[in-house]
């Protein structure tokens, strides 16, 4: 009976993909979309962490940063193709997830949002204070990507590329909710004794999840980089990680198409909100806590629960 | 020798603001399993209406009185409007609403002050005195005093007054403590009074030294929060120790290492904690039954 949850999610995706550059006036429209696919991506990994595993990661800008980051430095540094540089991004990110989570995820409780918390500042702070290497807080330049000699630009390319990938992250995502390893991550979810118990390895499930998120971040990452073809350490900071764990809470926790509404809130929202740029933290800090309170479940699950039953269950 | 001396001085005099706010962790930690990220709002609002009060013509005591008020009715505030319609929620929406709360207490003090950083006279001048071969500031005896006073204060207000043993008596076990004729919401509400008046009051004597601005606030939290996972989160005791230790070792890091990296420390040892001892120096071994 999920199946047919899952699809909906991919043809609701799907549509919006196709239908938005039709409806979109401005090639500003365009870019605020992108940016919605990015933040996208990486708040579909973050759920898989927390709408699966139950766990939290309160620094997952970190990796996000270090994706940023990689394309950026990668080429200037090492002289490395911006495409292989995210990839030695992403084989970063899920190592430095691997070396921490190993320990933590032992561990039973929320010792992961505390440990994510101190990483995610700790690589704030590199990517903010090697101004030699990281250009400081004023950000640096990323180059242009070019892939067998084609010059990507334009707003238009930069949106089907993006909302491509995400396509690929909300279909692997859906996949592995039904995979063994979802399956078993429910169940430690809902107890790790019992999960212990039906044989499932708890831990060593808990890491693999982990490592996927902290992937799909820095990969979102790679993506904001090469789009905005700038990166500041903003991108790593804890705002950002707040922002990516509320993207998943509002839009629903352990729904992978909440996760995209909740990015798409997330980010059209601070531009619709422009003109009250000095109100921009006080609105966000009150959305927060009163999605906590009032729709704890979160925008996508509390929407499917008001559809005839047969429709979602 | 003298060097090390003054980072000493230097280190506890911050450390003491760090077990204050781990001390405001520990309080509401205890009466309600809520890890309060809000925590480092009120150590800013301390600071910033103390010098803002003070600027408009208020006399220093006056406004720093005014300041607690302010920091006590918004700590109020977050448990009534925040923390009590979301009773029951699980522990990390519980986390997400206080950093919620945080941000939008920093928005709106974004609204209300502004981004400078300030600063207002030491309480009892600015001529350091010399002691050893080191100097310390007269204002860094105030902020260690007033943090001794003030643990003092706690540690009588737990032990010897009947509200005190409430709240206690709902650390231990809140089923029974309700069970036993205590109002744990009335307890909960106290403790975020409480932790509001102590962040006030570490705000209030730490500004005239580190200045303050309406930013500090999230790093301070996460400061107190490391120190408090230090020392064992839940024991009062281990968040004092943890603060101080804490403070030590940033000065000892930003003195012989790197001044860049000071603020590095905090969260190398929430890290090394985890790794090697997830109770804290003073953390009792957890056993969770099923």
């Amino acid at each position: 009976m999920r199946v047919s949850a899952r699809h909906a999610t991919l043809l609701l995706f799907l549509a919006a993909f196709a239908a938005l550059p039709l409806l979109l006036p401005s090639s500003f429209h365009l870019r605020v979309a992108t940016l919605v696919w990015i933040q996208a991506l990486a708040a579909v990994g973050l759920n898989l962490l927390m709408g699966l595993a139950g766990q939290v990661s309160l620094g997952h800008a970190g990796f996000f940063g270090i994706g940023a980051y990689a394309v950026a430095l990668g080429p200037r540094h090492l002289g490395l193709d911006p495409l292989l540089s995210a990839l030695a991004g992403l084989v970063l990110s899920g190592l430095l997830a691997l070396l921490v989570g190993r320990p933590i995820l032992r561990l039973r409780g929320h010792y992961l949002a505390v440990a994510t918390l101190g990483l995610g500042i700790l690589v704030w702070l590199v990517l903010n204070s090697e101004v030699a290497l990281t250009g400081g807080p004023d950000g640096i330049q990323v180059p242009r990507l070019v892939l067998f000699g084609w010059r990507v630009a334009g707003a238009e390319t930069w949106y089907w590329i993006t909302g491509a990938v995400l396509l690929l992250g909300v279909w692997l995502a859906l996949n592995l909710e039904d995979s063994p390893l979802g399956r078993a991550l429910r169940a430690l979810h809902d107890s790790e004794v019992a999960a212990r118990v039906a044989g499932i390895d708890v831990a060593r499930s808990k890491l693999v999840v982990f490592v996927m998120a902290a992937i799909y971040a820095a990969l979102a990452g790679s993506l904001l980089g090469l789009f905005n073809r700038f990166v500041t350490p903003q991108v790593a900071d804890f705002l950002h990680s707040i922002e990516l764990v509320t993207m998943v809470v509002i839009g629903g926790m352990g729904s992978t198409l909440g996760a995209i509404v909740g990015a798409a809130i997330l980010t059209v929202l601070p531009q619709a909100l422009t003109v009250f740029h000095d109100y921009e933290h006080a609105v966000l800090g009150l959305m927060i806590i009163l999605f906590m309170i009032f729709l704890r479940q979160g925008i996508v699950p509390g929407l499917a629960a008001l559809l005839p039953r047969r429709a979602v269950a | 020798m003298d060097q090390l001396l003054q980072f000493v001085f230097s280190g506890l005099t911050v450390g003491a603001v760090y077990a204050l706010v781990a001390l405001g962790f520990t309080l509401i930690y205890n009466a309600s399993d809520v890890i309060n990220f809000a925590q480092g709002e009120f150590v800013m609002l301390g600071g910033m209406v103390t010098v803002f009060a003070h600027a408009a013509g208020v006399p220093l005591p006056l406004a720093a009185l005014l300041a607690i008020v302010v920091a006590v009715a918004t700590g109020l505030a977050v448990h009534r409007f925040a923390i009590e319609p979301a009773r029951g929620a699980n522990a990390v929406t519980l986390i997400i609403i206080t950093i919620g709360a945080s941000i939008l207490i920093r928005g709106l003090a974004q609204i209300m002050f502004d981004k400078q950083f300030h600063r207002f006279p030491a309480f009892s001048g600015e001529d350091p005195i010399a002691v050893l071969g080191a100097s310390i500031l007269p204002q860094s005896l105030w902020v260690l005093g007033g943090a001794a006073v003030i643990v003092a204060a706690l540690w009588l207000f737990m032990e010897r007054t009947l509200l005190g043993k409430a709240v206690r008596a709902t650390a231990a076990n809140r089923l029974a403590a309700r069970l036993v004729g205590i109002d744990t919401t009335l307890v909960l509400a106290l403790a975020f009074g409480v932790s509001g008046a102590i962040g006030a009051l570490a705000g209030i004597l730490v500004t005239p030294i580190t200045l303050t601005s309406v930013t500090v606030g999230t790093l301070l939290a996460l400061k107190g929060f490391a120190a408090a996972m230090l020392g064992g989160i839940g024991n009062p005791v281990g968040a004092v120790a943890g603060g101080l230790v804490l403070g030590l070792l940033e000065a000892l890091a930003a003195g012989f290492l790197s001044s860049t990296y000071k603020d590095a420390v905090a969260f190398v040892v929430i890290i090394a904690v985890l790794f090697v001892l997830p109770q804290g120096l003073f953390g009792k071994r957890a056993v969770e039954r099923v």
